[in-house]
């Protein structure tokens, strides 16, 4: 059985609006009858991705794979990428501004959400040129 | 006990009840939003003083039974309507995280 897909273009200007896709992909996955905490570990990890696209990369993109028995999450965008991946895993560390932190974000936790809530997190990152995460929860 | 019941026992302000037959099962105090992801549970209070569109997806996201604005933090006509559009309970009060918080827990 083939994946159901899902894209979504992320807008980097639009603060505010990050979250859309999480929220929409949280909804179609209750539509789907996955379960609970399926679906809460699956938007939120997503979401933090998407807060990540905005505050460092100026947006990209979000592909969602929904098959029974996992759901795949790949966030691409075409930022400045990761210098020290070891580094931004580390709970506490950011590079936010003090802007992004009155947001309620830059607390340094985005990446090690997305650890803790997914079954793997791999990262593929180049300085320069950009960074794809593929996360995968299992069902 | 029901958001309704909670709200009324702690003298919180309605600000946008959707859902006031949800049910409160614990509580979670935080303005870090991500530190609120990685730990406010699916039917908690989440006790805030964010007030940003970033606190609906949040509760969205978390599943949390209502959100209380703390320290007469409130929302303004559009968070509103995005609450109400989203189905998330909000709350305001002049009490601080703490004072509300240990009342919450109190209750529970």
């Amino acid at each position: 059985m083939s994946a159901l897909t899902f894209h979504y273009d992320v807008d980097g200007q639009d603060f505010s609006s990050a979250g859309e896709a999480s929220v929409a992909v949280k909804k179609k996955l209750r539509q789907m009858g996955f379960p609970p905490d399926v679906i809460r570990r699956c938007s939120i990890a997503m979401y933090e991705g998407e807060i990540n696209m905005v505050i460092h990369a100026n947006g990209g993109t979000a592909d969602v794979q929904v098959e029974p028995d996992k759901i795949t999450i790949i966030l691409e965008d075409h930022g400045p990428g990761i210098p020290d991946v070891e580094l931004a895993m580390k709970e506490g560390y950011s590079t936010s501004t003090e802007e992004i932190r009155t947001m309620g974000f830059g607390a340094g936790m985005g990446l090690p959400n997305m650890k803790r809530y997914t079954e793997s997190l791999e990262i593929e990152t180049e300085v320069g040129v950009g960074t794809k995460l593929t996360m995968v929860v299992k069902v | 006990m029901t958001v309704q019941a909670m709200a009324e026992a702690l003298r919180l302000t309605p600000l946008c009840v959707p859902e006031p037959d949800r049910e409160v099962t614990g509580g979670y105090t935080g303005d870090l939003l991500s530190w609120v992801m990685g730990n406010a549970q699916s039917g908690d209070a989440w006790i805030t003083i964010m007030s940003n569109d970033n606190v609906i997806a949040v509760a969205v996201l978390t599943d949390v039974a209502c959100v209380i604005l703390s320290e007469g933090v409130t929302l303004d006509e559009r968070l509103l309507a995005l609450a109400e559009k989203k189905s998330v309970n909000v709350f305001s009060t002049e009490l601080s995280s703490f004072a509300v918080g240990a009342k919450a827990a109190a209750l529970l």
